[in-house]
């Protein structure tokens, strides 16, 4: 449980911003999605990111399963650096790292049998036995709760919450190690919602499978994940089990987000609101990410980037101000 | 009876027996099936349900949204003011819209003109209904977005929509809706595709809103939480049909309809035991074809029994201003009759 099976370091990524300064030609401004972020994913755990839109915890995932190529830093997987990896290195690794997307219908080939997508798959990787093939991908449907009739369907006869689980059978049918689910279940319905986050939890008991979880919903995210990691803008702002995230929040930003979050059987009294919305960073960044909207924050807070550090065992925080007072 | 009388003097819109049909494949699909509900002066009144439940249909009929683009058929009345809104012409509708009872919608850049600044679509509206002139409307129409909170409101007036972040067209949207002091605000998912932060200060300024200006509020949502925050009221949609109404704390509190108890057991919220299942509603809900014959809820209700799956139940009155659709309540309540 405690072996590290993934670990990220100091990954950074700018992606470039159209139409910026009116200039067509010459350097484009960069938009930094990414900014230093440095976390580990241990074996068999779900690790939980979360954040608002724009705050770079999709940019995270892709990099992993090496769908974009980071600027700087490192992802060290079985003891190599996926980032330095050349494509054809890094092929049979795509195997033990797979992702499930928010939207898998626009992932599907509408013209093909569910069968065959989930037989591809297993072309591609090298499986050239016709019923071995076929013996596998029924086991997996029925694995996430679909039945043999699926097989000769189509994507369009399936409903969301069915085509979610089928994107979760893509992922499974190879045995990776680690999934990186984005926002798998954001597009549900709660009640289907529900059905879906019982079935990852029940697949990562019984397969030992490591889950990078990323959500924007606190509540979603509590309820799945062991580890939590809080980004704003590009940064990790705090890191802590679950329990001690939610029990003990240390960020101004973690507070004011799991304030924020409605939920039906808390009162609340007087609403301390959050001002102000989470900026576009398109250069290097000087003081404390969240600084513009913290309403704690101080001259250090502007002068200084805080470094993430150690508060409690396993509870990183990165801000100047947890534990001075 | 009396309280009752009054009360219904008191409705600013007032919904009854109302039915919306689509025609798909030569039928005629019940998307809405018979919904009566009311919505008081000042109050704000949400509507919950899932995908595919007829809320927003529901919400769009009483603005006739649909007539100029679907083949669409309506039953029952719509009385707003005591005015039958589905009598009126096309052109009668349209002094309505926007000027008696507003509408925003999930996606609010959708809504707007790409290629007319803020000023000029907020000041359209205020030229239109209530016959201002150009300089009048822009002074109202720059009143219009401090209120809704955008800085630098002289700024945005000459700004295009996708200037703006999402947060900031939404508030956009409410200041174009109440531009003209409607006394009806329908507000279909406005803050769906907002981050949380963000929809808690637009979930504050609309109930900072219907505090000031008095206006009512018809909300509508799939979110549970969203509903606890700011509602008074909710009205649980199923496919078409009203399932439950309540106050929104005794709704929370003693939630009495399977799917309603369903719905609030499924969310993850922040007082869900760790590492249990959560509890789900199996299946998922029928296409508008299959209908199912008696209770709208009986093919994914756990204690569904023959007579759900034959008759529908009446809506029934368990305790004041608490209605459920229910045949279990519905038994009860005989049994109290007789006795």
């Amino acid at each position: 449980m405690e072996e590290c099976l993934l670990e990220v370091k100091g990954l950074k990524k700018t992606y470039p911003l159209h139409g910026s300064g009116g200039r067509f030609f010459g350097k484009k401004e960069q938009m930094y999605a990414v900014d230093g972020i440095t976390f580990e994913i241990k074996k068999g755990e779900t690790y939980g990111l979360v954040g608002e839109s724009g705050c770079g915890k999709s940019t995270t995932g892709r990099a992993i399963v090496g769908l974009d190529k980071p600027d700087a830093g490192s992802i060290f997987y079985q003891g190599k650096d996926l980032c330095k990896l050349s494509e054809k290195e890094f092929r049979p690794l795509r195997k033990e790292l797979q992702m499930v997307f928010q939207n898998t219908l626009s992932a599907l080939n509408p013209r093909q049998r569910i069968g065959s997508i989930l037989e591809e798959i297993l072309i591609v990787h090298g499986e050239k036995n016709a019923s071995a093939r076929k013996e596998r991908a029924l086991k997996v449907l029925q694995q996430v709760g679909l039945s043999e009739e699926h097989y000769f369907r189509y994507p369009h006869e399936l409903s969301g919450g069915q085509v979610q689980r089928l994107g979760i059978a893509g992922a499974l049918l190879i045995e990776p190690k680690l999934i990186v689910c984005d926002e798998p279940v954001s597009a549900l319905d709660v009640s289907i919602q529900a059905q879906i986050l019982n079935m990852l939890v029940e697949i990562q008991k019984t397969s030992g499978i490591s889950l990078l979880f990323i959500s924007h919903d606190i509540g979603v995210i509590r309820f799945i994940s062991d580890r939590i990691g809080v980004m704003y803008l590009g940064t990790l702002v705090e890191e802590a089990d679950a329990e001690s995230l939610f029990e003990n929040p240390l960020h101004p930003y973690t507070k004011a987000l799991l304030a924020s979050a409605p939920d039906p059987y808390i009162v609340r009294g007087k609403r301390n609101i959050l001002r102000g919305e989470q900026p576009v960073r398109t250069g290097e960044m000087k003081g404390c990410a969240f600084c513009g909207r913290c309403p704690y924050a101080e001259e250090i807070c502007k002068e200084k980037t805080p470094e993430m550090r150690g508060v409690q065992k396993g509870h990183r925080v990165a801000c100047h101000l947890v534990g001075e007072k | 009876m009396e309280e009752q009388m009054k009360q219904s003097e008191e409705t600013i819109l007032e919904v009854k027996d109302l039915s919306v049909f689509f025609s798909v494949h030569k039928k005629w699909l019940a998307a809405v099936d018979s919904v009566s509900f009311s919505v008081a002066p000042g109050e704000i009144t949400g509507i919950v349900g899932e995908s595919g439940s007829g809320k927003s249909v529901m919400s769009q009929s009483i603005l006739r949204l649909r007539d100029h683009d679907t083949v669409v058929k309506y039953n029952g009345e719509i009385l707003f003011e005591r005015e039958d809104l589905l009598k009126k012409s096309l052109s009668g509708m349209q002094k309505i819209r926007g000027n008696q009872i507003s509408i925003i919608f999930q996606d609010p850049l959708n809504s707007l003109s790409p290629v007319h600044t803020i000023g000029e679509q907020l000041s359209e509206i205020l030229m239109l209904h209530k016959k201002m002139g150009k300089q009048q409307a822009g002074k109202r129409a720059v009143q219009m977005l401090e209120l809704t909170g955008i800085p630098g409101a002289e700024a945005c007036m000459k700004k295009y929509p996708f200037e703006l972040s999402g947060g900031m067209q939404q508030r956009v949207m409410i200041a174009m809706a109440l531009a003209c002091e409607p006394k009806l605000l329908i507000a279909d998912e406005p803050t769906t595709a907002l981050d949380v932060t963000i929809q808690e200060q637009i979930l504050y300024l609309i109930q900072e809103l219907n505090e000031k200006l008095g206006m009512s509020v018809l909300f509508i949502t799939h979110d549970m939480g969203v509903v606890s925050q700011i509602c008074h009221s909710v009205k649980v949609m199923y496919l078409g049909q009203i399932v439950e109404e309540a106050k929104t704390d005794r709704l929370f509190a003693e939630p009495l309809h399977p799917y309603t108890k369903g719905l609030l057991a499924s969310i993850p919220h922040l007082g869900v035991e760790k590492g249990k299942k959560l509890p789900t509603i199996p299946g998922t809900v029928p296409p508008l074809s299959k209908v199912p014959e008696g209770c709208h809820f009986c093919t994914r209700c756990s204690e569904a029994t023959k007579q759900c799956r034959s008759e529908q139940p009446p809506s029934v009155e368990v305790q004041p201003g608490h209605f459920v659709k229910c045949w279990k309540y519905a038994e009860k309540q005989g049994q109290k009759g007789g006795a």
